[in-house]
């Protein structure tokens, strides 16, 4: 065999090999399990879709929950109320750090079960002064404890939203009635929005979410408890498929001593206006300035 | 020299060809290193497949820590690229007409560095398959108000000059013909400017988050390009050893020494900003510097970088004494050791050293702490495996077109 020829040879043989090792080095992929169909790659942004189209990615939705983890859910897309503007206050006084509020969050939003994730914080502060560094999220003994007082952290809603602005494809907004949401097809994962968020209320789905299907609730809005796919965003919603449809968030109706209130700051006769106007009230790091629409309040 | 060049365009496909041979042809040690890059390679490409099929789950991060390995890489990446425009100035701006015959080095260095951060940025996205919402036009381009569409604009910005300036180049020498300033020129002072660009802009993207006092700050832009401009040079001048050694192209020391004056003081620079600022998280105390306490001296009982930010300062602090008191005349391997050096200490303290801490503690101030895992050793290695190749097949190309032993048939 003379030089080039040899050469060849060699050089088809290495090509040949390099593929070969090249499709065994992608090999994991068939172990993908997401139903990523045409349809769904294609999908449009959500401001993008009318009335139509998202009837139909709402069937498909429900048709994939099915499949995947066999439960009829009912997805639904409930809009804003004009004249409607959400708002949360939270009594440090009465809080007893019970974390009812969080394990509501966590079956309300069909949370991945194997994490216990859930939108909700709280946080057991020395009595004294609101120092986040003084406070834990992993106390384990009976509460309250006399020392302490609590600090439940979820998201603020806030009307100058730092996730919201870094987001390289506004995937995630703030809607009219205050509530920030992400479209949970469109994010591409970057995590960009939870470096940015000060209070830490925004999760991401490392791996698909796993949920029996007899703890699965099934009613579902698209921007909020649907069961999130892999690899995307997620946050507190103010549970907008139940507070838009006039009820209150899950948090709230689980807790029991009253700490939480929650309504519509448009109508003066709400009684989240009343502790506003009331109380001697405060938002968590005033001084980052993102004007957070969530507040804490103490009793005299 | 042939009297009339090649046609500009009906040469293109046999150019291509021609360079496809140069690329995959060499001695046997070119085959060996060819060899060794691309199983570094797939040995990533195998672990980015698990990560793609069962989520970031199975790397280290966390809603914690929630950037790591990769942003860290994807940082010094884009220093990295910047950094080559060290060359450029002297090449273009001076007039430096040693540094000129080389430039191109640097401007390969810049394409390679340029891959392997976008590589980074794409193996850290939970949802590859969405990344076409991030095209202008059909996806959703937050821009002007999402840096992050900043860096995607200079990023890609500079790809595109450097890979015009690099391809005109090679091809118009290829050709037989004497390159035109004008078709090449202003995308060369362009570029200086765009270098700085990518690495601000890169620095906005942490720097712009109020809710992250570690990051929060003035410095970190100035920060970003002192150390660019420590590593860029550091990479070229290893880079330029090798090829004098390895090749036939002529390399004088002239290009070496003049980046070795630059190194000379950005590497102080360097120095000067890093020391500013630990004074500035130290001595004033208080909750916001707490992600400083941590990185250099660990809190509560938590220290996972301490070990790492300290031999990064020992490194630049070998490689500056080195740089200023070694003799380039006699003690040039000192050189290539300092350079080696300060490659790993910027790498550590604008990788792991910076976005980690910017997580530890959490904005709540919990202390959860990060380390890399296999998973994310071996994409990362795989991502700078890729480079590598993307850099030597590059350079190749330029040193047999440079020296004659690929060019058109005469036209
Ligand atoms: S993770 Fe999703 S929602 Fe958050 S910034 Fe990235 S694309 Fe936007």
């Amino acid at each position: 065999m003379d030089e080039l020829t040899r050469r060849a040879a060699l050089k088809t043989g290495g090509a040949t090999l390099g593929a070969a090792a090249f499709a065994r080095a992608l090999a994991p992929l068939t172990e993908w399990e997401e139903n990523v169909s045409v349809d769904s790659f294609l999908q449009k942004h959500y401001k993008e879709m009318n009335k139509l189209e998202m009837s139909v990615v709402l069937a498909r939705l429900e048709t994939e929950a099915l499949e995947e983890h066999g439960v009829a859910v009912s997805i639904s897309d409930p809009r804003p109320t004009p004249g409607v503007s959400f708002a949360y206050a939270l009594n440090l006084s009465v809080c007893i750090g019970c974390r009812k509020c969080a394990v509501a969050c966590h079956e309300e939003n069909n949370h991945d079960r194997a994490t216990n994730n859930s939108y909700i914080r709280v946080l057991e502060m020395k009595k004294g002064g609101i120092d986040l560094e003084q406070g834990r999220t992993d106390y384990k003994h009976p509460v309250p404890d006399d020392d302490h007082f609590y600090m439940p952290v979820q998201c603020h809603q806030c009307d100058n939203a730092p996730c919201v602005k870094v987001c390289p494809v506004e995937a995630t907004w703030k809607e009219a009635d205050g509530i920030v949401v992400v479209d949970y097809n469109w994010c591409i994962g970057c995590r960009y929005c939870e470096a940015a968020c000060p209070y830490h209320a925004r999760r991401f789905n490392w791996q698909k979410p796993e949920i029996p299907a007899e703890e699965i609730n099934p009613d579902q809005a698209y921007l909020s408890n649907r069961i999130r796919p892999q690899g995307v965003m997620e946050k507190c919603t103010f549970c907008l498929h139940r507070t838009r449809n006039g009820r209150m968030p899950a948090c709230l109706e689980a807790c029991p001593t009253g700490a939480r209130v929650f309504g519509n700051l448009e109508d003066p006769n709400s009684e989240i206006r009343w502790v506003l106007e009331n109380k001697r009230v405060f938002v968590l790091k005033e001084d980052v300035g993102t004007r957070p629409r969530f507040f804490y309040f103490f009793d005299e | 020299m042939s009297s009339k060049p090649a046609h500009p365009i009906r040469s293109y496909p046999a150019f291509l060809w021609k360079a496809a041979g140069v690329a995959t042809d060499g001695n046997a040690a070119f085959y060996a290193w060819m060899t060794a890059l691309t199983a570094i390679f797939l040995v990533g490409v195998h672990a980015y497949a698990q990560q793609f099929a069962h989520g970031l789950a199975i790397t280290a991060m966390s809603d914690h820590v929630s950037w790591g390995m990769y942003i860290g890489n994807f940082t010094f990446a884009v220093g990295l690229a910047a950094g080559a425009v060290m060359m450029v100035i002297p090449a273009y701006l001076y007039n430096d007409h040693e540094m000129h015959d080389v430039v191109i080095v640097g401007e390969i260095l810049a394409i390679s560095a340029i891959v392997v951060s976008l590589a980074f940025v794409n193996v850290d996205l939970g949802r590859l398959d969405h990344a076409w919402h991030l095209m202008p036009v059909v996806g959703r381009f937050n821009w002007p108000i999402s840096m992050l569409t900043w860096d995607v604009v200079v990023l890609s910005g500079y790809l595109f000059l450097n890979l015009h300036v690099v391809g005109y180049l090679l091809y118009t020498r290829y050709r037989g013909a004497v390159p035109d300033p004008r078709w090449y020129v202003p995308f060369v002072f362009l570029s200086i400017l765009w270098a700085v660009s990518i690495h601000t802009v890169t620095a906005f993207l942490y720097s712009g988050l109020g809710g992250r006092p570690f990051w929060n700050t003035a410095i970190l832009a100035p920060r970003f390009i002192a150390s660019a401009f420590v590593t860029g040079p550091a990479f070229i001048v290893l880079a330029l050893q090798v090829v004098r050694r390895l090749t036939s192209f002529h390399v004088g020391d002239g290009p070496i020494l003049t980046l070795l004056s630059v190194l000379r003081v950005t590497v102080l620079l360097n120095l000067f900003l890093v020391g500013s600022e630990v004074f500035t998280e130290l001595y004033s105390g208080g909750s916001h510097t707490a992600s400083a306490r941590y990185l250099y001296f660990g809190l509560h009982g938590h220290h996972a970088l301490v070990p790492w930010i300290w031999s990064a300062i020992a490194m630049n602090i070998a490689a500056a004494v080195i740089f200023l008191s070694a003799s380039p005349k006699t003690q040039l391997w000192g050189i290539d050791v300092a350079c080696v050096l300060s490659l790993c200490g910027i790498w550590i303290e604008k990788g792991l050293g910076l976005i980690v801490p910017g997580f530890v503690p959490s904005t709540l101030h919990e202390l959860i702490e990060y380390l890399p895992n296999e998973i994310e050793w071996k994409v990362t290695l795989g991502i700078w495996a890729l480079g590598l190749l993307v850099f030597t097949v590059g350079l190749k190309l330029a040193v047999t077109i440079f020296t004659g032993r690929m060019r058109a048939e005469e036209a």
